[in-house]
C-alpha cells in the first residue's frame, strides 16, 4: 500500500507544481544560484588546465625543454595508432577492470548488508574496523602490502605455507600479480561500504514493515526493497569505479612504479601516461595518451547514464 | 487517513507479543543470530586487517630486524658472563635442548655457560658449534613512536594536518550540498549535460593537468601557502556532489512541497526539510574529505615543499621514504599515530548513523 500510494501522491503533486510557468522560472533561477559555486569553480581550478592539456596534446611539449614548445598538428594524434603500449595497457586495463569492477561493486553491498543488521553486536566498532584500511596513508600501504605479499617473508604466503599451500609469487608472476592488485584495492572498500550503509538508512522503515507483515522471506525483501532502494548509491558506485578503474594507477604504482613488471602485466593505462609524460617528458604525447582515455571513459560513462535511467529507482523525478 | 506524523522516525520498536514464552523464545533468537553474525564479521575482519598486524609489527623493528627478515620484532638473545657478551643457542643434550651461552667455540667441543645457572662455571659439549640455531626473544622497540614523534614534529604537523582538513570539510560540506541541491531538485535546462561535464572533470588523469595546475596557482602567488589545498573545496567537487545528489533524489518531495506551501523559498527548505533527512551522507561526505586531507599527500608535497613549517603530516611520513634512507619502522610508526585522529572522529560520526535517520510519508 505505501509504496505505490507514495508515488501516484508525488506524480499528482508533480505536475500541478509544474504546470505554473512563472513558478518554473523562479525555479529554474533558484537552480542555476545553487549550481554557481560549482559553475565558478569549474572555470577556476578545472576548466583551464583541461584545456591546456588539450592544447599539449598538439605540440611536442617536452618537459627538460619548456621553452621550445612547437605546434605539430595531429602529430601526436597520429602516434596513438603506432605505439603498440597503447593497445597493450588499454587491454590490460580492461583486463583487470572486467573483473574488479563487479566484484567492487558486490562486496560493499554484501558487507554494508552485514554491518546494517540490528542484530550486529558492537557496529560502531565493527564498521570504524572496516573502514580503518581506508585510513592509511599511501606510503604506509604501499610498504605494506609489499611485505605482505612477498612471496618468502610475507605473512600471506607463510601463513599458507604453515597449513601446506604453496601460494603464487604475487609479486613477479604476471598473471597473480592481478589479485595482488585486487586485494590491495579491496583495501580501500571501507568508502563504498559507508556509502552503502547511508543509502540503506534512507530505505523507510514502513517497508520494511509491510514486506514482514506479507511474510516475505530476508532474500525477496533485500530484492525487492534494498536492492532498488540503494540504486541511486549502487549506481554512484558503478560510475565512480569505472573511472577509477580507468584511472587504475596507485596500486600498481605502489608495486612497481612504471616499470610495468612482470612481462607488462602492470602497465595500465595511466600508468602508461605517467611513464610517456615523466620518466620519459613527454607532456606532448602524455597528454594527447590522456585525452584518448578521457574521450573513452566519458563515452563508458555516459553509456551507464543512459542504461541506469532503466534500473536505478529515484523515489521522484521532476520532468 | 492514518494519524502519522511526518516527523523523523527512529528505529521501529520490536514487534509486540502478547506471550512471554514467545518473547523469550525471540530473545533468545535474536541473540543467537546476533552471536553467529557478530562472529562472523569478526573472522572476516581477522583477513581484513592481517596486513595491519604487519604493520604493527613493522613499527616495532629496528632496522636491523627487518632487515633480517624475521617474523616478529626479534633479536638475538645474549648473555653477560665475566663482563663479556656471549650468544645464546639451542644446545641438544641428553637432557632435552638446553639453553646455553656458547662462550669459547672449538672445532669438537665447545665451552658453554648456563645463563639460569651461571655460578655452576662453564659445560662442555661435543659437537658442531656452527650448526647450533641462536635464539632469539621478543624485543620490541617501542622507542620507534617516540623517535618518529621526536622527528616529524608531531604535534606542529598534526596541527597542520587538522586544521587543513576542517576548513576543507566545512568548505566541501558547504559547496556540495548546494550544489547537489540544484541538480537534485531543480529544473535546470540542460542539466544532464551539464551533470556529464561536471563527472568528467574527474576522468582526466591528474598527471596531465598537474603542471598547468601549478602554474596557474603559481601566478596566482599561491604557492607556499594553504591556499591551492583549502580554496577549490569551497567550489564543489564532482565525487561529493554526485553522492549528495544521489541521495537527495531518493527523498520524497512531499515534504518539500508541503514546506513550500507553507511559504519557505527553497533556501529554506534545503535547511530545514532536505538536510535534517541527509544526515547520514553529509556525514559520510565529511568523513570522506577529512581522510582525503588527511592522507593527501601529492599537492601538499608540490605546493609545500619550501614551506615545511606549514606541511601535514602525510608529507612528513614521507621523510622516513627518502631515496637513499628509508625507515619503514619510523614510517609506520607514524602512519599509526597519525591514524588516531580520523578512528576516533569516526568512531564519534557512527552514532548519526546508528540513529537510523530515515523520514516516512507525510499523513496519507
Amino acid at each position: 500500500m505505501t509504496a505505490t500510494a507514495k508515488s501516484n501522491d508525488l506524480r499528482v503533486g508533480n505536475t500541478s507544481t509544474t504546470k505554473n510557468y512563472d513558478l518554473r522560472r523562479r525555479r529554474i533561477l533558484w537552480g542555476w544560484l545553487f549550481l554557481s559555486p560549482w559553475i565558478v569553480g569549474f572555470f577556476l581550478f578545472y576548466f583551464i588546465p583541461m584545456i591546456s592539456s588539450l592544447v599539449f596534446s598538439f605540440t611536442n611539449f617536452d618537459l627538460s625543454r619548456p621553452n621550445e614548445i612547437e605546434f605539430v598538428g595531429l602529430r601526436n594524434w597520429g602516434s596513438l595508432f603506432a605505439d603498440p603500449n597503447v593497445g597493450a595497457s588499454l587491454l590490460n586495463t580492461l583486463k583487470y577492470g572486467l573483473v574488479a569492477l563487479p566484484l567492487s561493486v558486490i562486496i560493499p553491498i554484501l558487507i554494508a548488508t552485514l554491518l546494517n543488521d540490528k542484530r550486529l553486536w558492537g557496529k560502531q566498532l565493527v564498521r570504524t574496523l572496516f573502514y580503518l584500511p581506508f585510513m592509511v596513508p599511501t606510503v604506509a600501504s604501499a610498504f605494506i602490502w609489499a611485505g605482505y605479499l612477498n612471496p618468502e617473508t610475507g605473512w600471506l604466503n607463510r601463513f599458507f605455507s604453515t597449513i601446506g599451500i604453496t601460494l603464487p609469487n604475487w609479486m613477479y608472476d604476471p598473471q597473480a600479480i592481478y589479485f595482488g592488485l585486487f586485494f590491495i584495492s579491496l583495501w580501500g572498500i571501507g568508502n563504498s561500504i559507508l556509502i552503502m550503509i547511508a543509502g540503506m538508512q534512507t530505505v523507510p522503515s514502513e517497508l520494511y514493515e509491510a514486506a514482514r507483515v506479507d511474510g516475505a522471506p530476508p532474500l525477496t525483501i533485500f530484492r525487492r526493497i534494498t536492492l532498488p532502494m540503494i540504486s541511486p548509491v549502487i549506481f554512484y558506485n558503478v560510475v565512480l569505479t569505472t573511472i577509477a578503474l580507468f584511472r587504475f594507477f596507485d596500486a600498481p604504482f605502489m608495486l612497481k612504479g612504471s616499470t610495468g613488471n612482470p612481462a607488462g602485466s602492470t602497465l595500465f593505462y595511466n600508468i602508461y601516461v605517467y611513464r610517456v609524460a615523466f620518466p620519459q617528458q613527454s607532456m606532448g604525447y602524455g597528454s594527447t595518451l590522456a585525452w584518448l582515455l578521457f574521450v573513452i571513459a566519458l563515452i563508458v560513462t555516459i553509456a551507464i547514464f543512459l542504461v541506469a535511467r532503466r534500473f536505478v529507482y529515484y523515489a521522484n523525478e521532476e520532468n | 487517513m492514518a494519524t502519522k506524523k511526518n516527523t523523523a522516525i527512529a528505529v521501529p520498536a520490536p514487534s509486540e507479543n502478547t506471550q512471554t514464552s514467545t518473547v523469550l523464545f525471540h530473545h533468545a533468537r535474536r541473540y543467537t543470530a546476533g552471536a553467529i553474525l557478530t562472529l562472523f564479521a569478526l573472522l572476516l575482519l581477522l583477513v581484513y586487517l592481517s596486513p595491519f598486524g604487519y604493520m604493527g609489527v613493522t613499527a616495532l623493528k629496528s632496522n636491523e630486524q627487518i632487515i633480517s627478515g624475521s617474523l616478529l620484532p626479534a633479536s638475538p638473545q645474549q648473555f653477560e658472563y665475566q663482563g663479556e657478551l656471549y650468544d645464546v643457542v639451542n644446545v641438544p643434550t641428553e637432557n632435552g635442548i638446553q639453553q646455553w651461552a656458547l662462550v669459547e667455540p672449538g672445532r669438537t667441543t665447545s665451552q658453554f655457560i648456563d645463563p639460569a645457572n651461571p655460578s655452576a662455571g662453564l659445560i662442555e659439549w661435543e659437537g658442531r658449534w656452527r650448526g647450533l640455531e641462536r635464539v632469539s626473544s621478543l624485543d620490541l622497540q617501542w622507542n620507534n613512536f617516540a623517535i618518529a614523534f621526536e622527528r616529524v614534529k608531531f604535534p606542529r604537523m598534526l596541527f597542520n594536518t587538522a586544521a587543513i582538513a576542517v576548513i576543507g570539510v566545512v568548505g566541501t560540506l558547504i559547496s556540495c550540498t548546494l550544489v547537489a541541491y540544484g541538480f537534485a531538485r531543480f529544473p535546470i535546462p540542460g542539466k544532464n549535460v551539464l551533470f556529464i561535464i561536471l563527472i568528467s572533470t574527474i576522468i582526466l588523469p591528474r598527471q596531465v593537468t598537474l603542471v598547468p595546475t601549478y602554474a596557474f596557482f603559481a601566478a596566482l602567488g599561491w604557492t607556499g601557502t594553504w591556499l591551492p589545498l583549502l580554496i577549490p573545496h569551497f567550489f564543489a567537487n564532482a565525487y561529493n556532489v554526485f553522492l549528495l545528489r544521489q541521495y537527495f533524489m531518493t527523498l520524497p518531495r512531499e515534504l518539500d512541497e508541503a514546506a513550500m506551501i507553507d511559504g519557505a523559498n527553497p533556501f529554506q527548505i534545503l535547511l530545514r526539510v532536505i538536510i535534517p533527512q541527509a544526515y547520514p551522507v553529509l556525514v559520510a561526505v565529511g568523513l570522506f574529505h577529512f581522510v582525503f586531507a588527511w592522507n593527501d599527500y601529492f599537492e601538499p608535497l608540490l605546493y609545500l615543499i619550501n614551506a615545511p613549517e606549514l606541511q601535514p603530516i602525510s608529507v612528513g611520513i614521507q621523510q622516513f621514504n627518502d631515496l637513499y634512507t628509508r625507515e619503514p619502522a619510523l614510517l609506520q610508526a607514524t602512519s599509526i599515530m597519525a591514524l588516531v585522529p580520523p578512528v576516533i572522529l569516526f568512531l564519534l560520526s557512527q552514532k548519526v548513523f546508528m540513529r537510523g535517520v530515515v523520514v516516512t510519508g507525510v499523513d496519507k
